[in-house]
């Protein structure tokens, strides 16, 4: 009997999803406003459980994709992938005003440039404070701290070794774990609370998983305008990274 | 009908995330850029223009609204998928490398004001009117 429950669970795996998030998110809310009393948001709850979840799958598997790698949970892999993430995104859009944006748009380009060299800046200095001084490994590891996606395309690209690209994508996924656990914390030291700085948090930090959940964790109607920015970011990074950025680093060390 | 929202919404993302593609291409960098953030701006005019005119009743909406509202489980979908377990292996100049990129950024956001008022930031540059901004920009 058990075995064929888990057999279907296995089966339906995007419905099963559906379900068990339901149950996740409906017990992180009752934490929330049981123990919490509404201090700490539900979502943010929610997505603390996932990330937790997620590292004891990566443990227990060995796998990449965290608690979706263990088969009975394959589904929130396809319901937490690229392709849903992003249609919900895009429809957090729909009734959004156009001069909101606008209003934003300068500083959000600014943010957008700031950004990018201000986390290639950091993850440069922490690699050189850790003994690394070739060009090659320092702007690496600086574009996996601007995402993770920018690191091995600009790795790749200048030829860096395997490990220091493993090591960048590390420092880039540390980044976007970060920004979904601090912005909540941070959102009300730093005015996050209307669009136009929302815009330009997305710009600064740049990492579309990171700025989606740490929004949805604040406030889900500030989400379409980080989210607006944040997905030029990447973009972004891999066109400085191993042009600009890389010979300015080449021109330093 | 509800499929209509659905379809118009799915229609955005599709060209959206082509023109992406396409605007990496001309940049020379093989990474989509800003894609989803093309598509917000196509359902922003097409979806205020039906409204305008009135051709969105309250079943298209919805084909909308349901995706809408399914953000914050996906993204917690998404949290529960990503590969913490081999962030946590990077070690510490990972972990460093990230705080570090993620606290300055955080410290950067008040610099900017926060709205036209005059802040008495010297490296502020004048604010002068935004001028109209369309996804080139970069470069």
């Amino acid at each position: 009997m058990i075995e064929s429950l888990i057999a279907q669970l296995e089966r339906q795996h995007l419905v099963a999803a559906f379900a068990l998030v339901g149950a996740a998110m409906y017990i992180s809310y009752l934490v929330s406003d049981k123990l919490t009393n509404g201090r700490v948001h539900g979502s943010a709850i929610a997505i603390m459980v996932g990330l937790a979840l997620a590292y004891y799958g990566g443990i227990h598997t060995g796998g990449s994709k965290g608690l979706a790698d263990i088969s009975l949970f394959a589904g929130l892999g396809l319901m937490g992938g690229g392709m849903l993430r992003d249609l919900a995104i895009i429809a957090t859009a729909y009734g959004v005003r156009f001069h909101e944006i606008r209003e934003a748009g300068m500083s959000g380009i600014i943010a957008l440039f700031l950004g990018v060299v201000l986390s290639f800046v950091a993850g440069v200095a922490v690699a050189f404070a850790f003994g690394y001084r070739d060009p090659v490994s320092l702007t690496t590891i600086g574009a996996g701290t601007v995402t993770y996606i920018v690191g091995p395309i600009a790795g790749a690209s200048i030829g860096a070794s395997s490990d220091i690209i493993a090591l960048s994508i590390a420092a880039g996924l540390i980044k976007s774990i970060l920004v979904m656990i601090m912005t909540p914390i941070m959102a009300r030291h730093i005015g996050l609370d209307n669009p136009r700085s929302a815009m330009i948090f997305g710009g600064l930090m740049g990492t579309t998983s990171g700025v989606a959940a740490g929004l949805a964790a604040t406030n889900p109607k500030l989400v379409p305008y980080g989210a607006m920015t944040a997905t030029f970011y990447t973009g972004l990074g891999a066109l400085l990274a191993p042009s600009v950025l890389y010979l300015a680093v080449r021109a330093i060390f | 009908m509800v499929i209509y929202g659905v379809a118009l919404l799915a229609g955005c993302m599709l060209v959206g995330l082509w023109a992406g593609d396409v605007l990496g291409m001309m940049l020379g960098v093989t990474s989509n850029v800003g894609g989803v953030g093309i598509a917000m701006l196509l359902l922003i005019f097409l979806g205020g223009y039906l409204m305008d005119k009135n051709k969105m009743p309250a079943s298209t909406e919805s084909g909308i609204k349901f995706w809408n509202g399914m953000y914050i489980p996906i993204v917690v979908a998404m949290a529960a998928s990503q590969d913490v377990a081999a962030a946590l292996d990077g070690g510490l100049i990972a972990i460093l490398a990230g705080f570090v990129a993620v606290t300055a950024s955080f410290l950067v956001i008040p610099l900017f004001g926060r709205s036209q008022r005059p802040t008495p930031l010297e490296e502020q540059p004048p604010q002068t009117k935004s001028s109209p901004s369309s996804p080139a920009p970069i470069r």
